[in-house]
């Protein structure tokens, strides 16, 4: 069973709807308990992350998420709070993967970052199994996560940055998987059957 | 680097697609799950829906179409038409809305704006801008166009900014429903004026109107709605053109 954890901030529908076309047994929890029980769990975030943290160490789930050992997907800011900061309210993250989530400051680029781009992957990850490089995702997000050594795939908007993260059982994607058509539904059934 | 979006416009009234011409004369258009599920086999890059009954009662049969809708497309959609409260904005997000709307309400109310977007993200607050070229004024109308309201439609799409809007959704009512382009002009002179995306709508009506939209100004999205309904111009052809004119799209 897969944990999906809610936090109360956002669109979680989409997730639901992608896990109920696979066939996918899973609760949506922000409890303690359903997240050591579940086998994977994903951890859809939109929103602010000051905020998000807030409601995590609210909900009393930091430290946890921090240590946990079973497979981990973030999604956007999911992903961002993975961090070890974010300049996004300024706030202490997860600190999972190194670096400080960055907003976009190229006054060319129109910010959020919104709509379809190219994400580039030359890692036989199995996350991106079936899934082309270049191939494109859609993307809502006015920070990211800066290169680091981490990263299982780039994309540029001005600058290049961390499109994708892993770390040990922790995988992160910046884009919307669930929002990204075929390719992105391939996404999270390799996160479920592969990672 | 990003693509240049196109997106279909559906205005929804009992759960069928309408459309209207200049803002008046609807006519029916097709089932809004048929045509959803269409636009997102044929690589649509968002949806847009439009309530435009928005009474209280029929809202909820809104909320329940759009949880159908979100069951069946995997592409980001955004909803709005009567938007006058959070918690109106609430049920359309839980729904799986992936951004709502704001148009009369953010006049109204500015504050909505900022109060939603600290909530929930400015990704998911677009605001909708109808405007009416008078003179050379172009001025900023709502309640679907019926009523004026003084504001200049630069300063307010750059005020919408200010207060944590995501993005702006124009629509030129002089253009709407007469295909005959979009109203480059001021698109881009609000383009120029804001750094958010924004979408252009009202006067698309063939495919060289994408072009010029998107060689000749920043907008990273154009919006239209019977030219696709009625299939006058299918969306893999007008992607395939823009394409082979140097645009780069989702295809």
């Amino acid at each position: 069973m897969i944990t999906v954890l809610d936090y109360g901030a956002g669109n979680i529908a989409s997730v639901k709807n992608v896990l109920d076309e696979l066939k996918i047994d899973y609760l949506i929890s922000n409890r303690e308990i359903d997240l050591c029980k579940g086998e994977k769990i994903i951890f859809p975030g939109v929103g602010e992350a000051s905020f998000a943290i807030k409601k995590l160490h609210l909900m009393n789930l930091f430290n946890l998420l921090r240590i946990l050992k079973k497979p981990f997907l973030g999604i956007c800011l999911g992903m961002q709070l993975l961090a070890e900061k974010s300049d996004e309210g300024n706030v202490t993250c997860l600190g999972v993967y190194p670096g400080t989530i960055k907003k976009f400051e190229d006054t060319s680029l129109q910010v959020p970052h919104m709509g379809w781009n190219n994400v580039n992957h030359n890692s036989d990850n199995k996350l991106f199994h079936n899934i082309k490089s270049g191939e494109l995702f859609y993307f809502a997000n006015s920070y990211y996560m800066p290169e680091n050594e981490f990263q299982i795939a780039t994309s540029k908007y001005g600058i290049t940055f961390a499109s994708a993260m892993m770390k040990n059982n922790f995988y992160g994607v910046q884009f919307h998987p669930e929002k990204s058509g075929a390719p992105g539904i391939q996404l999270i059934k390799n996160f479920i059957e592969l990672c | 680097m990003v693509t240049k979006r196109i997106i279909p416009c559906l205005d929804i009234k009992d759960k069928v697609v309408v459309k209207g011409v200049n803002f008046k004369s609807l006519e029916y258009a097709g089932e809004a799950i048929e045509l959803s599920m269409k636009y997102y086999e044929e690589y649509a890059d968002e949806l847009v829906f439009l309530d435009i009954t928005a009474t209280e009662e029929k809202r909820k049969t809104l909320i329940e179409l759009v949880k159908d809708i979100a069951k069946v497309i995997r592409i980001p959609f955004t909803v709005g038409g009567g938007i006058s409260s959070i918690e109106n904005i609430y049920e359309l997000i839980f729904a799986g809305a992936d951004k709502v709307s704001l148009n009369t309400i953010a006049v109204k109310n500015k504050s909505i704006i900022t109060e939603a977007a600290k909530k929930y993200g400015s990704q998911a607050i677009v605001a909708a801008v109808d405007i009416k070229r008078i003179n050379d004024r172009y001025e900023v109308f709502i309640k679907a166009g019926k009523e004026a309201t003084g504001l200049d439609g630069i300063e307010w799409c750059k005020e919408l900014q200010d207060l944590g809007a995501g993005e702006l959704l124009i629509t030129s009512m002089n253009k709407d429903g007469t295909k005959s382009g979009f109203d480059i002009e001021f698109l881009s002179k609000v383009e120029k004026n804001v750094s958010i995306p924004v979408i252009a709508s009202g006067g698309a009506g063939k495919k060289e109107d994408f072009r010029d939209l998107f060689l000749d100004t920043g907008i990273s999205a154009g919006l239209a709605a019977s030219l696709f309904h009625y299939n006058i111009l299918p969306i893999p052809e007008l992607k395939k053109y823009l394409s082979e004119n140097g645009i780069k799209v989702r295809l």
